[in-house]
């Protein structure tokens, strides 16, 4: 199940017919009949070094997907391949790719060294009780790496890394001195602290104001630059979106819809979700005048969704067919631009 | 009388306000000035923190009990035959436009056909009498109300749409319930009819009548937000101060909510206040922009002025930071550091340890705000022009 047509760059990520329902509470005892379908069916891959960003609108299921991809949560079904180093000695040789949907235990332990994650809200993904410090080096000391001197040095290293210079007069402060572009810096630098290939960021710039957000975006783009990062980037911006990511894909009710290089499915998006979508994004152009694509409604919950695009309800060129067959498959338009629509 | 192309409905001088904090006074809004015309809409953007909300609070005297008005003036006008309007402004500061020509000074009387100023003319206080027809605008300064002749202006003068409003919906009465307790607060009318009033609200920000009997559970995000933009509506004011109205909703809900409301706002010729961080949203709803940082307006002036080419450091580099989905794709420039704590806000400019462009003299001295280029003002010591 190959997504992506084959190019040089090496596949960092698969991640094949991920699935996670969510059973909707009905009583204390009785057993869940509906499900709320976060995230359905989803395939795609993440290239070493690429930025990956997963795009919808609230309750689409992105952050789901993200949360899955470093297994904060276990999906229902589906497969998640990374690429690990087994044995740190070895070369890029040495790697295989691992089924992480399926880890436990020292494994699941190991694979958390390759796999890290920044959240949205840096005012609450920060222990106020502990110095920043000890947040950087909390992983270190949960690995078991290096001793207190080794750690500081490390720990030091990060933070003047991710712009926190002096790194001193940051080492022993509380988070709450800090303001919310140095707090999402802390954040980005614990999550880099072991080396990790690949890093999740869930809204990461969305709490912080314009002139600090650019900022910790460069900074993202810079250490994927030097470190060859592959990055999750799940915004709801599509601005930002195409500012940081090589390539998107687009989410609707747990499905992804369109998927392709950055650039091409912004100016020339094909699903008419995302037609919508980009058409109703604000230009900052008092001049420019822009036309946007009326669609009927609003989101609604993937709650045992009828078998069917998940889409059709709004969707203004909907046809029979759309009604009868299942959700479309993502095909491929050319260019590595993929849409699943019947009507495209 | 001059015919007058615009019509000023507010005019805001000097605004000073803090707030008193156990760490010391908080200098939230600092000698902010501006104006805005009937039909018009306004955006004033900035960051969090820079003052944009405080401003609003203080116009509308809506403010904690820690908050000190230290000065400034805020004049708010009707037509010079307005009634009530003119009863209110007895005995306070006011200003007059006359003949396309401006007169301060105290209203000292009134009566159906004139109104009696002291007002200083050729630097001496003398008494004149103005025809009430003769005037084009009265404006009486909202600064020297009390609380109780305060009242009366807002919702029916100048409304509020709140952060976060919808949620403030109360969750245990019927949503038309609730606006009709607001509309009847402020002006006698029966039940009948502010219903079939509340109705046309409804119909008017793209709501079902039906929703009127339903209670805010039974709402979506975008549903809510729409109720009380109907709810500020509902009084029809002369001016309504929406603060991020459509922060918390999906793009193509803003979207339309946006629309909808620029519409509203043509429609109605009502001038509108809109505070945003976002300046794509203030380019796409605003007439004129401001510009705010660090409890300071820092640039004022047409928004395609202002957007094509800023005068102000700040404004520029706020633009420079911003992604677009259109135009060519570009490195952004982050600014250095960071927004200044408003205790201990810097010396002189209050933007110029950050600013790319600071000169000796804007650690030392505040620049003043004033007109560079026609109609677009700005503080700053080395304007980009």
């Amino acid at each position: 199940m190959a997504l992506q047509t084959q190019t040089k760059t090496e596949t960092l990520v698969r991640v094949e017919n991920l699935r996670m329902l969510y059973p909707v509470a009905t009583g204390v005892f009785a057993r869940a009949r509906s499900f709320i379908h976060a995230v359905d069916d989803v395939s795609f891959e993440i290239n070493r070094g690429e930025i990956f960003g997963l795009i919808g609108e609230s309750g689409c299921g992105k952050t789901t997907t993200g949360k899955l991809l470093v297994r904060l949560i276990d999906p229902t079904s589906g497969h998640i391949y990374l690429r690990i180093t087994q044995d740190p000695s070895t070369d890029s040789q040495g790697e295989q790719f691992v089924d992480i949907a399926t880890l436990e235990g020292r494994a699941l332990k190991e694979f958390r060294r390759n796999a890290q994650m920044i959240f949205q809200d840096p005012y609450e993904s920060l222990n106020p009780r502990m110095t920043i410090f000890d947040i950087v080096s909390e992983p270190l000391s949960i690995h078991g790496i290096g001793s207190v001197y080794e750690r500081e040095e490390r720990v030091a290293e990060l933070l003047s890394l991710v712009g926190l210079t002096p790194p001193e007069s940051f080492l022993f402060r509380y988070p709450h001195e800090l303001s919310g572009g140095q707090r999402q810096r802390v954040a980005i630098a614990r999550a880099m602290i072991l080396n990790p290939s690949f890093i999740v960021a869930d809204e990461p710039t969305s709490m912080l104001d314009v002139s600090i957000r650019t900022g910790v975006m460069n900074l993202m783009l810079d250490l994927r630059e030097e470190f060859g990062i592959s990055y999750l980037y799940i915004t709801h911006d599509l601005a930002v979106a195409r500012y940081m990511c090589d390539r998107i894909a687009v989410m609707y009710l747990g499905k992804i819809v369109e998927l392709g290089p950055t650039e091409e499915v912004i100016q020339n998006p094909l699903h008419p979700y995302t037609r919508a979508l980009i058409s109703a994004v604000p230009i900052p152009d008092p001049t420019v005048e822009r036309q946007p694509i009326e669609i009927k409604g609003g989101v609604s919950k993937p709650i045992d969704p009828p078998p069917r695009c998940r889409f059709y309800e709004r969707c203004p060129i909907a046809t029979e067919r759309c009604a009868q067959s299942d959700h479309p498959p993502l095909e491929d338009k050319g260019h590595g631009h993929f849409v699943a629509c019947y009507e495209i | 009388m001059a015919p007058l192309t615009t019509y000023p409905v507010l005019q805001v001088e000097n605004l000073t306000m803090h707030y008193t904090t156990r760490k010391g006074a908080v200098k939230a809004v600092e000698d902010v000035s501006f104006s805005l015309d009937k039909g018009e809409a306004l955006g004033l953007v900035g960051e969090s923190g820079c003052g944009k909300t405080s401003v609003a609070l203080t116009l509308l005297r809506l403010l904690p009990e820690n908050a000190q008005f230290l000065g400034g003036h805020v004049y708010f006008f009707r037509d010079g035959s307005d009634e009530a309007h003119a009863r209110r402004a007895v005995g306070k500061p006011v200003k007059i436009l006359l003949d396309g020509q401006e007169h301060q000074g105290r209203l000292v009387e009134v009566d159906r056909s004139q109104l009696v100023l002291d007002a200083r003319l050729n630097g001496r206080t003398q008494q004149i009498k103005l025809g009430r027809d003769d005037i084009a605008r009265l404006g009486v300064d909202l600064t020297a109300l009390s609380d109780e002749e305060m009242r009366p202006i807002r919702w029916k003068g100048i409304s509020m749409i709140f952060q976060a409003a919808m949620n403030s919906l109360n969750p245990v009465y019927k949503v038309g319930d609730q606006i009709i307790e607001a509309m009847q607060t402020h002006m006698p009318i029966p039940i009948p009819e502010a219903r079939e009033r509340v109705a046309q609200l409804f119909q008017l920000v793209g709501l079902d009548r039906q929703l009127m009997d339903r209670y805010p559970h039974e709402y979506s995000g975008g549903m809510k937000q729409r109720a009380v933009i109907a709810m500020a509506l509902a009084c029809d004011p002369d001016i309504i101060i929406a603060d991020e109205p459509t922060t918390a909703l999906d793009v193509i809900v803003q979207d339309k909510i946006l629309r909808e409301m620029r519409q509203i706002q043509k429609k109605l010729n009502m001038s509108m206040i809109y505070i945003s961080h976002d300046i794509a949203v203030i380019a796409e709803v605003a007439d004129k922009v401001g510009v705010m940082y660090a409890g300071g307006l820092v640039e004022f002036g047409p928004s395609e002025a202002i957007f094509k080419s800023p005068i102000h450091p700040y404004t520029k580099a706020l633009m420079s930071a911003f992604p677009s989905i259109k135009g060519e794709k570009v490195k952004l420039a982050a600014l250095p550091g960071e927004p200044p704590d408003l205790i201990k806000p810097p010396s002189g400019c209050r933007f110029h340890p950050r600013c790319p462009y600071a000169t000796e003299i804007c650690e030392r001295e505040v620049p003043k705000f004033i007109e560079h280029k026609p109609k677009q003002y700005a503080a700053c010591w080395n304007p980009l022009m």
